[in-house]
């Protein structure tokens, strides 16, 4: 049974969609100024101010937190650098209620929720106040009350976890929608397809938020796909696709408010591949300079997508040079207090081992863990941290 | 009570869970108006609805995947695989996600509500991909809870409990035994417990334990030796994860022997990981050598299924070796 007729041809034609051409959907140029035909979506002062500042101390955390990983003060980080207009701007067009489901560099949408520096932190080093109790990889947050699905490290399996969440909330009817991100590199796994096509046969309020920013590590796109990027893929499902510059923040906003309308009033999933570039190494791990060019970091640059919302905001009058030295000023003293703070901070206690692999521990994982503090009392100096714990301390 | 066969105590167990919690949803292929391949779905799209009884595409990763998501959503989905054979495509969802979402969220969120039913085993001439059982793969598994029912009042107890259950679950079912076991089932909802071995049978010269379809084989082996004096305590494991130890240990130290006996491969089967705790735990109490009777390190065959499988007569031999050591 299917939907559409399909016309007979009665010699062999072939197709391979070349003539769909998706165009990219931009509002705003680098100068701050509107394209002619472009209308600004309806975004007040207040939040176009909470979208920016969102911004700032993302990219601020992110190069503090890159140069404390390059001192070994931390084991790992991951930026969010040049992408912050596509998760911060999409993550703005939602009800704060709804369900973020991320990949890892979206940390600027828990920026934009209120997640506070502290909160940041703890995570980042896993202290005794990180809600993930240390277990996790920096940069794997999570928050149940800002409705932000705890990171894990497998690809794309968040992917058809979006569909089935957004299922649930279809079922209780409640009026939110779940948006789940990932990478171009993320969309060639097999749960990107399952998840897309899922949701589009049980048509789910989800918005899948896909950010195109080039690489997937040293991966470049052009050995990724060979495809026009990932937004002609949401043909062969039959969902609602759109493509937008992801370094424009008012062109992302208004093509998530109208997905995010789409997807709530319709059950229509829709996906949004916006079009960005990855300005900083993939990782702490990671050196571009043996995989591209300086000159095409340089171009990209250029297309910075927070000056391009400040030449925007500075032009409307809604913030100054002032401003903005002040707010650096300020982010860049909170997140060093910060995290000097959190770095004091004891390691979650020993139980959280054995906590939460079950809603129980089991007998035999309780047996395991008395043979372990029996082993810790007797060798407390090779095990510093927990030791104290074991002698009743901490 | 009423008699009803394996299917239909699972068919009764999921009708009463849609009934008494309208979060639970049953899922997968084949799953909806059909009531899927065996039927253990029967009437439920016609009772509860498309929106509660449905089908899926055909992609088990995705299956799960969207499991996760509803369970994490705070449903309670109870998705099928229609093949323990074909479960290894959604190995990602399950062992990286669904096991690890409590752990690794600090319990921010869970996936609690899932359970995953998946016909298992062998003995139907179902060849390498409608035989296997994959329990040990999961069993490595910390954060997940493994289920096998032995019979009809078993599985539906079992499985109310499973979907009850605030760990993610597996449900493997003995498809051999879907309809050839027939008994009596209680009405309405009654859980068994996860986590606890049954001793079926008291005996004081050899343990033997399994669990599944592989219970009725230890039953004609024991019948056998017990003919020739062998006095056989008969222990039906129900939980692969996490197991019943103490039930295990306590029998061995009063018999001194054990045999252990699945359908799945020896190596990195089970039985190994049972065999090795239960000489840690009764070292100076063991009369013979723990014997492991399964199937053969093989894939699973077609013509000669009845060589590879672990039957009653093998079973028995393990018994008397034992006992004779």
């Amino acid at each position: 049974m299917t939907t559409t007729k399909s016309k007979t041809v009665y010699t062999p034609v072939f197709t391979d969609g070349a003539e769909y051409r998706i165009p990219t959907f931009k509002l705003l140029k680098q100068d701050g100024t509107l394209y002619k035909s472009g209308k600004a979506p309806d975004l007040d002062k207040g939040k176009a101010l909470r979208i920016y500042r969102a911004m700032v101390t993302t990219r601020v955390l992110d190069e503090r937190m890159l140069g404390a990983q390059r001192q070994g003060r931390l084991s790992f980080y991951m930026q969010c650098t040049g992408e912050e207009a596509s998760v911060i701007g999409s993550t703005a067009a939602l009800d704060d209620a709804d369900m973020i489901m991320a990949q890892y560099r979206e940390q600027g949408t828990l920026a934009y929720r209120g997640f506070t520096i502290d909160e940041f932190m703890n995570q980042l080093f896993g202290n005794e106040l990180d809600y993930g109790k240390g277990r996790q990889m920096p940069v794997h947050y999570g928050s149940s009350k800002l409705n932000y699905m705890t990171i894990s490290s497998p690809l794309a399996t968040q992917i058809p976890q979006a569909t089935g969440y957004a299922y649930g909330q279809k079922m209780a009817g409640d009026g939110h929608c779940t948006v789940v991100y990932f990478g171009e590199g993320a969309a060639s796994e097999g749960d990107f397809h399952a998840g897309l096509n899922m949701a589009a046969v049980h048509r789910v309020p989800a918005i899948f938020i896909c950010r195109n920013n080039g690489y997937a590590i040293s991966t470049p796109a052009v050995e990724q796909f060979a495809a026009d990027g990932i937004a002609p893929r949401a043909f062969g499902y039959k969902m609602d696709v759109i493509r937008v510059d992801g370094n424009d923040i008012l062109a992302v906003y208004q093509a998530t408010e109208a997905a995010r309308k789409l997807a709530v009033e319709e059950n229509r999933p829709v996906l949004i591949e916006a079009m960005t570039y990855r300005l900083a190494a993939h990782s702490s791990s990671d050196d571009p300079s043996g995989y591209r060019s300086k000159d095409e970091e340089a171009l990209w640059r250029e297309k910075d997508p927070i000056l391009r919302m400040y030449n925007w905001l500075t032009k409307k009058k809604w913030w100054s040079e002032s401003e903005e030295k002040e707010l650096q000023e300020r982010l860049r003293r909170e997140v060093l207090e910060t995290m000097k703070r959190a770095q004091k901070l004891p390691p979650p206690p020993l139980e959280s081992l054995i906590t939460d692999v079950y809603d129980e521990v089991p007998p035999l994982l309780n047996a395991q863990f008395e043979k372990l503090k029996a082993h810790i009392r007797k060798y407390p100096e090779e095990y510093p941290k927990s030791a104290a714990h074991v002698q009743g301390g901490v | 009570m009423p008699k009803m066969n394996m299917l239909q105590a699972i068919n009764d167990a999921l009708d009463i869970s849609m009934a008494t919690n309208d979060r639970v949803l049953c899922f997968g292929e084949d799953v909806g108006i059909f009531g899927g391949v065996f039927r253990a779905t029967s009437n439920l799209q016609q009772k509860y609805g498309k929106d509660r009884c449905f089908n899926t595409p055909l992609v088990e990763q995705g299956i799960i995947g969207f499991a996760n998501g509803l369970a994490a959503q705070g449903s309670f989905p109870v998705a099928e695989i229609q093949f323990a054979d074909y479960i290894f495509p959604a190995f990602d969802q399950i062992v990286n996600e669904s096991a690890k979402f409590r752990y690794r969220s600090g319990n921010l969120f869970n996936v609690g509500g899932l359970t995953i039913r998946a016909p298992y085993g062998g003995g139907i001439a179902g060849g390498l991909y409608h035989s296997q059982s994959p329990e040990a793969y999961f069993a490595h598994t910390p954060g997940l809870k493994i289920v096998v029912p032995r019979n009809p009042h078993q599985a539906k107890g079992l499985l109310l409990a499973s979907i009850n259950d605030p760990n993610p679950t597996l449900f493997f079912e003995p498809k051999r035994l879907y309809r050839a076991s027939v008994g009596e089932v209680p009405e309405g909802e009654y859980q068994l417990p996860i986590g606890v071995a049954e001793v079926l049978k008291e005996g004081t010269d050899v343990t033997v334990l399994g669990w599944g379809a592989q219970m009725e084989v230890i039953d004609k082996a024991v019948e056998m030796a017990e003919k020739e004096g062998i006095s056989c305590e008969v222990i039906d494991l129900r939980t692969i994860l996490p197991w019943d130890m103490e039930t295990v240990v306590e029998s061995v130290l009063k018999t001194g022997r054990l045999v252990i006996t699945h359908e799945a491969p020896l190596t990195g089967g089970f039985a190994g990981e049972i065999a090795a705790t239960i000489q840690e735990r009764c070292f100076l109490y063991l009369e013979s050598p723990i014997a492991r009777v399964t199937g053969m390190d093989t894939p699973f065959p077609l013509v000669l299924e009845k060589e590879h499988f672990p039957n009653h007569l093998k079973v028995y031999e393990a018994i008397r070796e034992s006992v004779e050591f």
